[in-house]
């Protein structure tokens, strides 16, 4: 049965809240601005609800399956986050308050800074950031602004892997950066004798992602960072793989000099059908003083008598804001949540199992599906969804098949040098039963693909929807509901 | 793959047909399969507007892809193809015909010398 | 925590691998930093954590302790219950963007639904599936209209009556676009039409708040008109519910409308997650960064959404994309979603009116207060400047000392305002906590 929109369920003089009538006299209203029309739907509290119940359940969610979507990091998020964000002293504070009524936020956002300082290697950390592109973003103005204050204004070269997510060029682009692409060598590392060739006194730096998009650990990055930095350039790490890191290795140990962090991938806090998430950066000394303002800096370490005093404070060359306010602080919240719950040692078993499920599914399924670089994984692998003996079958398809079995696809084309890739990121919180399950069923699939290919064609069979089609949706571009004249 | 004789090629995917010192030009069969359906066309310059070659004239819109369509030759824009712009469906149903995009005065006929024959065209190595 | 191997279950798996043992795993980092020791506690329980963030959260001063007028582009405002109830669907947030659109149904229904009810709020065409906040909406804004015109164009005519952080927001995000920002440096106090004479042909963008940063409404007519005589594109940033009351931006014609949609049922929070509203017309639908969900029907026929126009982002058009966003501010958005529909058109009219109403009795009394005064003739909606008889950072020390948060010193972002404090009136404010603020302003500042 077709959903109807919420403008549909609309009737003439229906409300959903009432609000107290004024307790003041009312004042005259400004006539020359009144608006004269205001086509909002009028649906009672109950329709509401159980409209938004209805939607909400043709979704899959990590709470209601397996979600193996490669680099996205779709972990279960713990219950417990979302009662501490919304804990009324965190979600009722206004961002404007004076500090000395805000001391347990600021207090908050200085110990995760302090503790994804610990992680990572970085010197200093800030919070601004609304999300990984974002992070991304910063991390180039900041790079930018690094050279300048130097008088180095030529360099405005950043190399990006032909791996890379397309927020990294996307951000390069966006900093007035200009792109040059380093293709990966046949282990799926940076290729050093192209990185080399690139290294000149333009280079302003390179984006880097390790693991890289192919899960893979690259074996070249103390190098490559090495000969970026001897050129005089610095080191942008995209986090998003960070799952696999946490006690593993320290990114600033490899000779980062600038990272984000995805809050929402890798500590727990939820995705929320695409977002907010929350894109943490992190630096080292040299670059501290670039970094977004405002900062969460302790003013005070306090003793036993009086506690601590937090304040905020703008770096005397920082690139300026990026977004108002201070960062997504509710969502900084259920992260600190999350560390404090796993502590040390809940950290490295973190990476440690993530590494561990991921290997898992791709030695169970390595010989039915071509692995390009075979090599032991970090967090993720990288498959192709494609057979000479299976014309005509491709990653889409097996996408769509494992949908009937209740799984959640794993990300399909991308990384953009692995043909027909299909991306798996199993994440540490899964049972050996669902890793299992997943892998018998990517074999039985495969087998279909070659023995009953139409199966595959014309799935999901068993979803709330069959295929969309996006050829009519790009067309048309319906983009709002369509209401009748006199709505 | 089809790649009619009579035309020159760029290894962009874009072909050129010239008629004295007229040239017509479009997107080729393979680029188009490689786009599958295309949904919208902009076209970004303007008539009488010159232009080097290289240099983006239009923007090809799949639900897949955009690619970014560059001039074969420079020169004076003479006449762009509005029809595109209600029936993007033309790049792929006919490609090298209805489907043109531009037509342009080349302003260096020595530029010609840098695009492909129809055999050279067939024969580029492709990534995949 | 939160991950569930037994022993045996490692050993079998690592064996699967045909490895020995967990370390192994990480046999193609170097040896040399591997494994370090963090220098972090021991993790605790769920019960002690819980024990621990409410402990810190006590060290906060909410307005269940304080009295607050403080607004400044984040408000006090009511939010329904059934907001949060929809909100905690674990169906919806723990999902993620919704790529494969047999099983994100729901998803993207409520894109869909959020697009068409913001494009109603604003009067547009189209609105797209959110920014970050209103920061980076205006940021997005500029983004958009210096693609539009292919980086030809570089001259951004910027009201200073935009909020101070966002205009600190467009110049970090426009650093490397070699952009002529012009119009900051007016005086705050005039209108908007003092920023025609900036308008020229080398103009991408004139860009207003409305009501200003300051609360006032003014008439955008000519200054629309002048940005289109010469072909630049018109961009007005708005509080959405101040549009309960009075009439969009597209009745001024604007191209691209912005807003922050924190007062649409979302927590103040400390400053977010919020919502960037962005909405603009048909034809620049495609210049437009940000998701997009479309109507489209399946295999069977049935009615459904996709996303849409995927090729404008950057995961297919990488550096040639108009904007690197990516994660966006989903369940915020299915927030004022819910909101919205909750209070529909009624709702939002009423409510309007309410903090319309409430403002107007607080600058009211507090103009009786000798050496306070409000502008009697500059139509305002819930946000207002009070000039004081002493420094606003002082009125709100000596009001803080009551435990009411006075308002937004403007001193700190307009260096000639000394003396003026913003103040913000919500539904939130009883009328018995504006005659408070009267009382104790004019007990304190009596001589």
């Amino acid at each position: 049965m077709t959903e109807p929109t919420i403008f549909e369920l609309s009737k003439p003089n229906r409300k959903g809240i009432r609000f107290p009538a004024p307790d003041v006299p009312l004042a005259e209203l400004p006539k020359d601005f009144l608006r004269e029309e205001l086509p909002l739907p009028e649906v009672p509290e109950n329709e509401v609800i159980r409209h938004f119940t209805n939607i909400s359940q043709l979704n899959h969610a990590v709470d209601t399956g397996f979600y193996p979507l490669g680099s996205c990091t779709m972990k279960y998020n713990p219950k417990i986050n979302e009662e501490t964000a919304r804990l009324p002293g965190f979600s009722q504070i206004h961002p404007l308050q004076p500090v000395e009524t805000v001391q347990g936020a600021l207090g908050l956002m200085h110990e995760t800074q302090q503790w994804l300082s610990e992680i990572s290697g970085f010197d200093a950390v800030s919070l601004q950031p609304a999300a990984g592109a974002h992070g991304e973003l910063t991390g180039v103005l900041i790079i930018r602004a690094y050279h300048r204050s130097r008088g180095d204004t030529k360099r405005t070269k950043m190399l990006v892997p032909d791996s890379a997510h397309g927020t990294n060029p996307a951000s390069s682009a966006m900093s007035g950066m200009k792109m040059v692409e380093l293709p990966s060598n046949d282990r799926g590392n940076v290729d050093l004798d192209v990185l080399k060739a690139e290294c000149d006194d333009t280079l302003a730096g390179i984006m880097i992602t390790n693991p890289n998009t192919l899960g893979l650990f690259d074996e070249n990055i103390i190098e490559a960072c090495q000969l970026v930095h001897e050129s005089g350039g610095l080191v942008y790490g995209d986090g998003a793989n960070m799952n696999a890191l946490l006690g593993i290795y320290k990114p600033a140990d490899m000779g980062i000099d600038v990272m984000h962090f995805n809050l929402h991938k890798t500590f727990s806090t939820p995705h929320g059908g695409g977002g907010p998430g929350s894109g943490p950066v992190g630096v080292t000394k040299e670059l501290a003083d670039f970094l977004p303002a405002p900062l969460v800096v302790m003013t005070s370490e306090g003793d036993e008598d009086n506690p601590a005093f937090y304040d905020l404070i703008n770096p005397e060359q920082t690139i300026g804001r990026v977004k108002s306010f201070h960062g997504h602080f509710s969502i900084i919240v259920r992260a600190f949540t999350y560390l404090l719950i796993l502590g040390k040692n809940g950290l490295k078993d973190v990476a440690t199992h993530a590494v561990l499920n991921a290997n898992y599914i791709q030695a169970r399924v390595k010989d039915i599906y071509h692995i390009p670089y075979e090599r032991m994984c970090m967090h993720e692998f990288v498959t192709e969804g494609r057979w000479e003996d299976a014309p005509g079958i491709r990653a889409l398809d097996i996408s769509k098949r494992l949908i009937d079995f209740g799984f959640h696809p794993p990300t399909n084309y991308f990384p953009l040098i692995v043909p027909e890739a299909l991306m798996i990121e199993p994440t540490e919180t899964e049972t050996k039963e669902t890793l299992d399950a997943f892998a018998d069923t990517l074999l039985q699939i495969a087998d279909e693909a070659k023995n009953n290919p139409d199966i595959l064609h014309n799935a999901p069979t068993k979803a709330p929807f069959g295929r969309l089609d996006e050829v009519k949706a790009a067309k048309e571009l319906i983009l709002k509901t369509q209401l009748p004249e006199d709505y | 793959m089809k790649a009619p004789a009579d035309l020159k090629y760029s290894k962009n995917d874009e072909w050129i047909r010239v008629e004295d010192e007229v040239a017509t030009m479009g997107i080729t069969d393979y680029a188009q399969d490689q786009l599958s359906d295309v949904v919208f066309v902009e076209i970004v310059v303007f008539e009488g507007d010159k232009l080097g070659q290289g240099e983006t004239c239009a923007v090809v819109e799949s639900v897949k892809a955009a690619a970014d369509i560059y001039l074969p030759v420079g020169g004076e824009i003479l006449a762009i193809n509005e029809a595109l712009v209600d029936s993007p469906e033309l790049i792929n149903e006919d490609p090298f015909g209805k489907a043109w995009l531009i037509k342009i005065k080349i302003s260096d006929p020595g530029e010609l010398d840098s695009l492909m024959d129809a055999e050279a065209y067939k024969n580029l190595e492709r990534d995949h | 925590m939160y991950t569930s191997h037994t022993q045996a279950d490692r050993e079998a798996m690592l064996k699967t691998i045909g490895v020995d043992k967990m370390e192994d795993l990480f046999q193609s980092l170097p040896d040399e930093g591997k494994f370090p020791e963090l220098a972090l506690p021991g993790g605790i329980t769920e019960m002690e954590a819980l024990d621990e963030l409410q402990y810190i959260s006590t060290a906060n001063e909410t307005p269940q302790e304080l009295v607050s007028f403080l607004g400044a582009g984040a408000y006090n405002h009511y939010i329904p219950a059934a907001v949060d109830s929809i909100l905690r669907r674990s169906e919806f947030y723990t999902a993620y963007t919704p790529y494969q659109p047999e099983i994100s149904q729901g998803t993207l229904q409520a894109i869909f639904e959020y697009q068409s009810l913001i494009a109603a709020l604003t009067g547009m065409d189209v609105a797209n599936a959110s920014h970050y906040d209103g920061a980076t909406a205006v940021a997005e804004a500029v983004n958009m209209a210096y693609h539009n015109f292919r980086g030809r164009r570089k001259k951004i005519v910027l009201s200073p009556t935009v909020h101070p952080q966002y205009r600190d927001t467009i110049h970090t995000y426009m650093k490397g676009m070699n952009l002529e920002i012009v119009g900051e440096n007016l005086k705050s106090e005039d209108g908007p039409d003092e920023l025609i004479p900036l308008i020229d042909d080398q103009t991408a963008l004139v860009l207003v708040q409305y009501p200003d940063f300051f609360g006032r409404i003014f008439d955008l007519t000519k200054l629309s008109e002048a940005a289109h005589a010469n072909k630049a594109l018109f961009s007005v940033h708005v509080n959405p519910i101040s549009l309960g009351l009075i009439k969009p931006p597209s009745e001024f014609d604007a191209d691209i409308v912005t807003g922050e949609g924190q007062a649409l049922g979302i927590p103040m929070a400390f400053g977010g997650p919020y919502l960037g509203l962005f909405a603009t017309k048909n034809q620049y639908v495609r210049k437009m960064a940000g998701r997009l969900a479309g109507e489209t029907v399946d295999t069977q026929g049935k009615r459904g959404y996709v996303l849409t126009l995927n090729t404008r982002e950057q995961h297919i058009r990488r550096e040639q994309a108009t904007s690197n966003i990516c994660t966006n501010q989903g369940l915020i958005t299915l927030a004022s979603t819910v909101y919205l529909s909750l209070l529909g058109k009624n709702g939002l009219q009423e409510l309007a009116n309410l903090n319309y109403h409430k403002a107007h009795y607080a600058a009211e009394r507090i103009s009786t207060v000798p050496g306070f005064m409000v502008n009697p003739v500059q139509p305002f909606f819930n946000e207002f400047v009070v000039h004081c008889p002493l420094p606003a950072a002082e009125i709100n020390q000596l009001l803080l000392a009551h435990d009411i948060l006075g308002g937004y010193d403007l001193s700190q972002d307009y260096p000639d305002l000394t003396h003026e404090l913003l103040v913000a009136v919500t539904e939130m404010n009883s009328r018995s906590e504006i005659d408070f603020m009267v009382e104790v302003l004019e007990e304190e500042t009596h001589d």
